[in-house]
């Protein structure tokens, strides 16, 4: 059915499988990281420490798993949304070499300690400049396919898309900004409380603009095709998208709180963090009325299952993070292992789960077969759950218990704990952080093992249900 | 409307992306960049400190070790005075961190002498024991400064080549080491901050001696990496055999000995815990 439309799927067919490739290799590097930080010998310096190994895990998560996968599915989404082929399927092509060049190269250069020390703009300046021809190209190709539609409305998810790639263009642009000593060196162009400020507006806004908008744009595609019945409203979709993009660039300074920036700014950030609940479970809200009358599905249909409770995760995470932006809670627990404990329901629960769905649709189409086993499914979906449930959990109760002691004083008023004191009670907790990290990357084989299957032929003979 | 038209909604995307941003990321430049904020003493990196600095960019220390002390107790008492946005002109890129795994390090410069930082790179759990860094005895090699000269041109630092010819011989941990002395420094926080000690200065616990233990726990954990597990000595002076009396002991502890890179723990221990210390060192078994 995919040939007579014309779509170019072959190009999705490859990002799929090269983000899941990647996205292995953030939870395998995740998953050292973890156990480096409670064995402190199995740092091997210099090129597998702690300190290079950790960006090479948020940058094969997020670029290599998250943004290989987006593009994926903005190619996916956008074809058939517009009911139009793919403007350049030449361009997308070639952008799939660049994207496996880039990380790769992004890997290599990061463990050879080559780093601008940005968090998520960790990348030398050539490696960067690689990473902004990817997306111009990227944008233009669905940019072009948008403009060149048979389909004249738009569905919110290609809003949400084309706010994407105006949105991530912008922030990598200015925060990426360096003087260039030679090719493997650069600094930034900006310097202390300016270059944090900048650092946090784009930080902060990655997860705007990556880690909210695309996995939105995704959920809005395919939870109505997963359940068979339309969102729930189109107009609540539309409100939250324009509030969700205009409060989400205020509230940067929110990871700097208590710092030098100006308090005004804090405010600000402070202010419009809690304010983003409301866009947040606008999208929330809109995913569980879409499930009026069709609850029976989150037994019977697995996708359902990954999408809602992803949704719902999300739901969490846009709570639990405004309350850390309000200044007293952030005096308590940033700096802690409560932070990590918040991304990981993030990136674990919110964007892997809607990823994982939209894989599980779109493969066995793609590949004309079946899903080979749904028991292997729904073992994936309970691992990765109960992964990132003891891998947040933990993190969450240390981090309080840090925080506590840090805080605490003697009745002269001088420090209760040493700061060693304070960590040596980690230990404990780290060791259960990497159980849970190891959890799910059991999960992640399985969940590669299946669709691996899938795209060989599919189904197993026998399986007699179908979900 | 705008369901129909991309180009518009595009455009119109952008501009709702760059309210915020103008607000929050472009007007604050002005903030701060005010001349008011500038602060007199605070310099350049040197030639050595800056590759120190680069040093740690490269080894991704800030992923484990911030450098911002917020204007709160318990990071005052335990790293000292809060950091001003003045002292931080010169970094670029800032290294504030966002993860405290490791303690901060803002006010680490003259907090303890060059040889504890050179033993506590080469092997984190000989001075501190029970830590997860890992170690860094490879930075042992001799330092590359090919780029270096360039580095201070672009970064507009003033130099000398006599600082430049300086860095002949050096080691990349002699860099990193140069630059945690450099931290926090500009700004005469550690003179602002000294305690006089005064008042009533007799050892509560001259004649009680069922505190010894209390004090010698104390002295295994702060004490014992750098004035040796027998009071023998090693990075920092024996005290076995210290005849100083009480109240001097007391002071040296509790205030530190700036000159000496004794640092002050009378903020992070308190009064009580220090005299226990005191009456330890000075009462200890086999006096």
């Amino acid at each position: 059915m995919n040939q007579q439309e014309g779509y170019a799927d072959d190009v999705v067919k490859g990002f799929i499988t090269w983000s899941m490739v990647w996205g292995l290799v953030a939870v395998l590097v995740g998953v050292l990281v973890s156990l480096q930080l409670a064995w402190p010998q199995l740092n091997l310096p210099p090129y597998l420490t702690y300190g290079r190994l950790r960006p090479i895990h948020t940058n094969a998560g997020i670029f290599g798993w998250g943004i290989g996968s987006f593009m994926a599915f903005f190619f996916y989404i956008t074809q058939r949304l517009t009911r139009t082929p793919l403007w350049s399927p030449g361009l997308a092509r070639f952008q799939l070499y660049l994207f496996n060049v880039v990380i790769a190269l992004a890997a290599v250069t990061l463990a050879l300690g080559m780093n601008r020390s940005k968090e998520y703009a960790e990348l030398e300046w050539p490696v960067a400049l690689l990473v902004v021809v990817l997306w111009v190209i990227f944008a233009v190709n669905i940019i072009m396919t948008i403009v060149k539609r048979k389909e004249e409305q738009m569905y919110i998810s290609l809003w949400y898309i084309l706010a994407t790639l105006v949105g991530v263009a912008v922030l990598y642009l200015v925060n990426n900004a360096g003087i260039p000593v030679s090719l493997t060196k650069s600094y930034s162009a900006y310097a202390g409380a300016n270059d944090a400020n900048v650092q946090w507006w784009y930080g902060h806004n990655a997860v705007a603009m990556v880690l909210t908008t695309p996995p939105l744009a995704i959920f809005y595609y395919f939870l109505p095709k997963s359940t068979g019945v339309p969102i729930y409203s189109h107009r609540m979709g539309v409100i939250a998208f324009w509030s969700l993009i205009f409060m989400y660039l205020w509230t940067g300074a929110h990871h700097l709180l208590w710092t030098p920036v100006p308090d005004w700014v804090q405010t600000l950030a402070m202010a419009f963090s809690i304010m983003l609940i409301a866009p947040s479970w606008g999208a929330v809200f809109n995913g569980y009325f879409s499930m009026n009358g069709q609850w029976h599905q989150m037994r019977e249909n697995y996708l359902v299952k990954f999408l809602i409770f992803g949704i719902t995760f999300y739901g969490l995470q846009t709570l639990q993070g405004p309350s850390q932006a309000v200044r007293t809670f952030s005096a308590f627990i940033h700096y802690t292992d409560w932070v990590p404990g918040h991304v990981h329901m993030g990136t674990l629960g919110w964007v892997s789960l809607v990823l994982f769905a939209a894989i599980y649709y779109t493969v066995p189409r793609l590949y004309n077969t079946e899903i080979y086993s749904v028991k292997l499914v729904n073992l994936h979906f309970w691992l990765a759950v109960i992964g990132q449930l003891i891998f947040s959990i933990t993190m969450w109760i240390a981090g309080v218990q840090q925080a506590t002691m840090l805080h605490a004083t003697n009745p002269d008023g001088s420090l209760h704990y040493s700061f060693m004191e304070t960590l040596i009670e980690l230990y404990p907790y780290w060791h259960g952080r990497a159980l849970g990290g190891i959890i799910y990357l059991a999960s992640m084989v399985i969940f590669l093992y299946n669709i691996i299957k899938t795209a060989n032929g599919g189904r197993l003979a026998s399986a007699p249900e179908r979900a | 409307m705008l369901e129909k038209k991309p180009i518009i909604l595009l455009l119109l995307a952008t501009a709702v992306i760059l309210v915020g941003t103008i607000v929050t990321m472009v007007a604050p430049f002005k903030w701060i960049n005010d001349p008011k904020l500038q602060l007199a003493g605070v310099k350049p990196y040197t030639p050595l400190q800056l590759e120190g600095r680069d040093i740690y960019i490269r080894e991704g220390c800030n992923n484990c070790h911030t450098q911002t002390v917020r204007p709160l107790l318990a990071d005052v008492e335990r790293y000292g005075e809060y950091s001003k946005v003045g002292e931080f002109v010169h970094d670029q890129p800032f290294l504030w961190g966002s993860r405290r795994t490791g303690p901060d390090l803002a006010r680490i410069g003259g907090k303890y002498p060059n040889a504890w930082h050179y033993r506590h790179m080469e092997d984190p759990q000989s001075m501190v024991p029970r830590s997860n860094m890992p170690k860094y005895a490879f930075l042992k090699k001799q330092l590359d400064s090919r780029l270096t000269e360039k580095k201070m041109k672009a970064l507009g630092f003033p130099y000398t080549h006599a600082d430049l010819a300086a860095l002949q011989g050096k080691t990349e941990m002699d860099a990193m080491v140069a630059y945690m002395q450099k931290l926090g420094n500009d700004i005469p926080w550690r003179k602002a901050s000294q305690v006089t000690v005064t008042g009533d200065m007799k050892n509560p616990y001259q004649d009680d001696k069922t505190v010894i233990q209390e004090g010698k726990a104390l002295y295994d954990k702060e004490c014992a990496q750098c004035h040796g597990a027998d009071l023998k000595g090693g990075v920092g002076p024996a005290l076995a055999d210290i005849d100083k009396p009480d109240a001097e002991v007391f002071k040296s502890i509790y205030a530190g000995i700036e000159s000496g890179g004794m640092p002050a723990y009378g903020e992070s221990l308190g009064k009580d815990r220090v005299w226990k210390l005191t009456t330890f060192i000075k009462y200890h078994q086999g006096k």
